[in-house]
């Protein structure tokens, strides 16, 4: 057997390795500005001005904390199937309400603190990639706050497919620069942005909005994103008196689940679930990295991926723009390795079930994203006992997906 | 270990003048157009040539490589039909030096200590990997210097005074400096930063220092000559390639004389330049 570490929370070492995965695989022109991004965020995370900052904007900006919901119509629901087939469980479920946050998801919790690195930098102009548009529109909102030029690069694709998101960033003041180039979806607009930073190396911060990346950006977003997980363990001693039985959240890059799952990880006792996005079926095209890929170098990290014999990355699918992602955060591969998360993956046929469900029963339209999640709780949930505690990082809001959705319901009623 | 390139750049000194160096893309727009167009540049003037390996996600490209590489791999291109062709390319011709170019996943999946073997068996002296800083030395240079293959490192204009030891250190075969920042096919440089830049770059080594990056035409071509080792073009005879090609994007009879009559024009420019290779050692 592997040695365990002793803390799955001490990575990464100061190379930006979290086992064998992470590292900092970019182009020389890009290592000064990687090295001096190390130096202003190992600086601001110390420094009690900063931590400041954070608190008060995350009080009275964003909205945090974010409640932790017991969803009660929800946990009825798995409690009756559950009983219908002679089952006596089905887990207490909580949602993490990370969707309530201003702009509607848990990506802005680290556009601020991106964003307030940067100024302490001295940048001027911000630049985003963006998937689902949720990462695009809390870097347009920030911008806007702290008067900041934002270019955000977006696939032409998922241009068409987040349409209300393109309007508010645009709205917002940024620039939205479709990429038509590879499979126009959220890794050829990362490769943009990266192009951008490349050129625009003087002025420009880029601003990454998940735990991938160069090493300091996957540890640096985990900290932003962190606060989920913190706060998490907090509401439940208030409302339960101890630590949740299980976490849940779905995975594209994986900083929600990461940020939920952090405080958690050397609690032995807490099971961990990541969701990832099985598209079409795992046999066909999907975007599930870990549960499909094997460990190659993309995107300034060594990470899992999809790609061929040869080492050329394929196109991932998912009906979820923000999951449309051949990769996954570097730390999400070592703790699947390690085997301390279990990492799980959901259809688009499962989260377009699971988004109607948590709709019906609870009021709350999810993210196709988040709606991942929920359909591997419809089934964990029932096959566990009534007195677990089960914790769902509703990570985003479907707004954004109403049309799309609509859609493709409208299209199966004709 | 003496390789081709430490070769060519003796004989360069020699002849008193600066080296040009050519970038195309490997299968380019089909493996046996790109062969035939490497076989043409020795003679047209090229003295060392870089072969791009294909990438679906070439990070540090302008869209004239990034189409150069969907080409390729829509025909088929791989690591390994690379390797091939380099071996092809070898029955005819020992002594041009090439350098493959690119990024790392294909070679890490291919397995680096195979790939190594495999390079060297076929020929290829030199390596250029965008996406490896001196940062991850070990997961490539290192082996590649073990292996007797040149490990070449980029310089950029970021690259300052205190970061320059670390690129250089385990840096062989030549330098190659990026005369801006930005993607390839980006706008020219300035021939006077690029002089200064160069100068700078060679208080910290003894190696040849090659420049790259926004030469088009044989007059700039030329500048860059006079105040580096090497000047070295890609875009521009991508562009040409890409200009020769039918409406489906097929190569055609055409093809492989417009790439080496641009290269020929472009030698010229590099043999007009006074001064030449200044590197002692």
């Amino acid at each position: 057997m592997n040695s365990l570490p002793n803390s799955f929370r001490s990575g990464p070492d100061e190379r930006g390795h979290f086992g064998m995965f992470g590292g900092r695989f970019v182009a020389e022109t890009l290592m000064p500005l990687v090295l001096d991004l190390e130096k202003a965020y190992a600086d601001a995370r110390v420094d009690p001005a900063f931590q400041r900052d954070m608190a008060r904007y995350r009080k009275d900006y964003i909205g945090r904390p974010s409640p932790l919901y017991f969803a009660e119509r929800l946990t009825e629901h798995l409690r009756a199937i559950a009983a219908a087939s002679g089952r006596a469980g089905g887990a207490k479920i909580y949602l993490k309400r990370e969707e309530l946050n201003h702009t509607g998801s848990h990506k802005v919790n680290n556009v601020l603190g991106q964003i307030l690195v940067a100024r302490r930098m001295g940048k001027k102009r911000i630049i985003a990639e963006t998937g689902a548009g949720q990462h695009g529109v809390a870097t347009a909102t920030l911008c806007a706050r702290f008067g900041l030029d934002c270019v955000v690069y977006m696939g032409a694709v998922d241009v068409a497919r987040q349409e209300p998101n393109v309007i508010r960033m645009e709205m917002l003041g940024a620039k939205v620069v479709p990429v038509q180039s590879g499979t126009r979806t959220l890794k050829d607009a990362l490769n943009e942005a990266l192009r951008d930073w490349v050129t625009n190396v003087h002025d420009t911060f880029y601003c990454i909005g998940t735990v991938a990346g160069p090493h300091p950006y996957p540890m640096m977003v985990r900290d932003f994103q962190a606060i989920i997980g913190d706060e998490t363990r907090q509401q439940m001693q208030e409302a339960e008196g101890r630590l949740p039985d299980s976490l849940i959240a779905c995975i594209g890059g994986g900083s929600n689940a990461m940020g939920l799952f952090h405080p958690f990880l050397d609690e032995s006792s807490v099971e961990i679930f990541g969701v990832e996005a099985a598209g079409h079926g795992l046999d066909k095209l999907h975007a599930a990295s870990l549960t499909g890929g094997r460990p190659g170098v993309l995107h300034g990290n060594r990470t899992y991926l999809l790609m061929d014999d040869d080492g050329q990355i394929q196109d991932a699918h998912s009906i979820s723009a923000g999951l449309d992602y051949p990769g996954i955060g570097p730390e999400h591969s070592w703790l699947h390795e390690t085997g301390r998360v279990t990492y799980l993956s959901a259809t688009d046929e499962e989260a377009l079930a699971a988004f109607q469900l948590l709709t019906r029963l609870e009021g709350i339209i999810p993210a196709l994203e988040s709606a991942h999640a929920i359909a591997r709780v419809i089934e964990l949930a029932p096959e566990r006992p009534k007195d677990h505690l089960m914790v769902v990082n509703l990570s985003g809001r479907g707004d954004k997906d109403v049309p799309q959705v609509g859609d493709i319901l409208k299209g199966r009623k004709t | 270990m003496t390789t081709r390139i430490d070769t060519r750049f003796a004989e360069l000194r020699k002849q008193e003048r600066s080296a040009f160096v050519t970038f195309l893309m490997a299968g380019d727009p089909d493996p046996v157009t790109s062969l035939a167009i490497i076989k043409a540049l020795p003679k047209a003037g090229a003295d060392i040539i870089e072969i791009g390996m294909p990438f679906t996600d070439p990070m540090a490209d302008g869209p004239v490589i990034q189409a150069a590489g969907r080409r390729a791999l829509n025909a088929g291109m791989t690591l390994t039909k690379t390797l091939r062709m380099i071996r092809d390319f070898r029955k005819d011709d020992d002594s041009t030096p090439i350098v493959l170019m690119g990024y790392y996943n294909p070679i890490y999946i291919y397995g680096v200590e195979t790939f190594l073997d495999d390079a060297k068996a076929a020929g290829i002296d030199g390596l250029i990997v965008v996406d490896l800083p001196p940062e991850e030395d070990s997961e490539l240079c290192i082996p590649a210097m073990k292996a007797g293959l040149n490990f070449i490192r980029l310089a950029t204009p970021t690259t300052d005074d205190k970061r320059l030891p670390a690129v250089l250190a385990n840096t062989s075969g030549f330098v190659y400096y990026v005369s801006i920042t930005g993607i390839t096919g980006s706008a020219a440089a300035n021939s006077a930063a690029v002089g200064e830049a160069v100068g700078r770059i060679k208080r910290h080594t003894s190696l040849p220092v090659c420049v790259g990056f926004g030469i088009r035409t044989p007059d700039a071509a030329r500048g860059i000559a006079e105040r580096s080792d090497g000047a070295v073009v890609g875009s521009a005879l991508v562009d040409v390639l890409s200009g020769s090609l039918d409406a489906d994007g097929k190569a055609t009879a055409e093809t492989v004389n417009m790439v080496a009559d641009l290269a020929a024009s472009l030698a010229e420019g590099v043999r007009s330049a006074k001064g030449g290779v200044k590197t002692s050692g």
